[in-house]
């Protein structure tokens, strides 16, 4: 199979290497690829969009439509992870832990509970002492990271960002959470009911905005007839419109990776984690 | 031998790119792990993404961002030109593409551990043997 | 741009790539790809390309890489090859 993979790849690189004495020379201004359409949107997109960053008001207005299917894409693969791997017969035998002494109690019976004490605390299988340095740090962080999620969202407009980047940094705020406390403190700050449902509004506010541009009589996405409905001057609500749809975008980005995480790292039964 | 010069100045950085894409191409064929072949799918991918951002690189020009947008009216009398910023659209696409990437992987991941707690393996060959029997 | 940035960063981008692909311990593949997404995020933010690189860095070297030790904690750290 090495000699077979050493073969194709020869193959592939020289053709490929070949092929690259017909590309235009590297940092051309007038390349093919550089000419047709992208001049029209680097001149037109504060006149027709009033947002100085080209990238976002081409991906949320000019072409919305590919960036609809992506939303669609990342709730499919959160939809794919929960089908694959959640499983919810639950643990077989529980573990606790009397915290004077450490000694451990192992019950292997699932269906039998046992009414214990405050000094018992309930413990994973592999017993780590938790750090009180990295608990209180992430405390004081957790807080500080969303906020700086929803800035990235909000500003997509003005700065490098937009709606994916927010919601990665928001999602990761979560796992952050699961890390440093316990995958049962996060299950159950945001239960799994709370986070399928933020996944399927994203996609749902999205398409929804894109589809009352339609009674208002315009085409799909065609944010510029949503003005009677929006309070503010008209010129903006083309920029409005991106900034709902980003929102869309953020809220199913960040409770797709957090579905993802807890159902990889914990089998899917949603007890213990990293 | 001296227009070899001037050739590899203007393409040396094509070749560099095809020579990662064949990286991770090899490692998705001869390697027998399957977290190492999914390793090497985004290998892939995030080399061809590269290849398409290099396109839309033009010397002596800014980043895709409208300067001095933010005066409000006197924004539109400003004149822009093209020629003074990078190509967008490549970045677009390939936003999108980096999106389909992250979910590509996570399902890979799911996967992987599903096979593991079924077959209790990752190897392709004890994969194959095990599914025979 | 500066030509020897640009050179630089490719040739620590493809060592990083073939040793990912070449170590035989999978966390030590872990690191290295989450190393290797973050030079790809210099490189782009060299080449102008800012949006694809604040993407690249949340996602490959942020979210990317605890989806993958997540992985590797549920199944087997060793390799044969």
């Amino acid at each position: 199979m090495k000699f077979l993979g050493v073969v194709i790849v020869c193959l592939t690189g020289g053709l490929l290497l070949y092929g690259t004495a017909d590309f235009p020379d590297w940092g051309d201004p007038s390349s093919p690829a550089s000419t047709h359409l992208s001049d029209y949107y680097i001149e037109k997109t504060i006149e027709d969009t009033q947002v100085p960053n080209i990238v976002t008001s081409v991906l949320a207005d000019y072409r919305g439509f590919d960036t609809m299917f992506e939303t669609a894409v990342i709730f499919t693969a959160g939809l794919a992870c929960f089908l694959l791997l959640r499983d919810f017969r639950g643990k077989k035998e529980r573990f606790y832990r009397h915290k004077p002494t450490g000694v451990i109690l192992h019950i292997k019976d699932g269906k039998k509970t046992l009414a214990v004490g405050k000094e018992f605390e309930h413990m994973d299988k592999d017993w780590v002492p938790s750090d009180l340095i990295i608990k209180t740090v992430c405390r004081i962080l957790i807080p500080f990271i969303q906020i700086y999620a929803m800035y990235v969202v909000a500003h997509g407009d003005f700065s490098p960002g937009g709606g994916f980047q927010g919601g990665v940094i928001f999602g990761s705020s979560l796992i952050l959470l699961a890390i440093s406390y316990d995958l049962k403190t996060l299950v159950k700050r945001i239960k799994e009911k709370v986070l399928g449902i933020f996944a399927a509004l994203g996609v749902l506010i999205y398409v929804g905005i894109a589809a009352i541009c339609m009674p208002m009589g315009g085409n799909f996405l065609d944010y510029s007839k949503l003005a009677p409905l929006v309070p503010g001057d008209p010129h903006h609500v083309r920029a409005l419109g991106m900034l709902g749809v980003e929102i869309g975008v953020g809220f199913a980005v960040m409770a797709v990776m957090a579905i993802i995480y807890i159902n990889i790292v914990s089998e899917g039964r949603h007890d213990e984690g990293l | 031998m001296t227009d070899l010069l001037p050739l590899i100045v203007a393409k040396y950085n094509y070749w560099l790119y095809v020579i990662l894409m064949m990286i991770g191409l090899y490692a998705m064929i001869a390697k027998n792990n399957l977290i190492k072949k999914v390793v090497g799918m985004n290998i892939f991918q995030t080399a061809i993404i590269l290849f398409y951002v290099s396109i839309g690189y033009k010397k002596d020009a800014t980043i895709p961002i409208i300067q001095n947008a933010h005066g409000g009216h006197d924004a539109h009398a400003a004149v822009i030109h093209a020629i003074d910023y990078i190509n967008p659209l490549p970045h677009v696409l390939m936003l999108t593409a980096i999106v389909v990437s992250v979910a590509t992987f996570g399902v890979a991941m799911a996967l992987a551990v599903r096979i593991y707690q079924r077959y209790q393996t990752l190897e392709e060959d004890e994969l194959r043997m095990r599914l025979s029997e | 741009m500066y030509w020897p940035i640009d050179l630089i960063v490719l040739t620590f981008v493809i060592l990083c790539a073939i040793a990912a692909i070449s170590v035989k311990d999978l966390l030590g593949t872990a690191i290295l790809f989450g190393a290797y997404s973050f030079m790809m995020c210099l490189l782009w933010a060299v080449m102008g390309a800012v949006d694809v690189a604040f993407t690249e860095a949340s996602v490959g070297a942020g979210v990317s890489t605890v989806f993958f030790v997540a992985a590797i904690f549920r199944t087997s750290r060793r390799t044969k090859d």
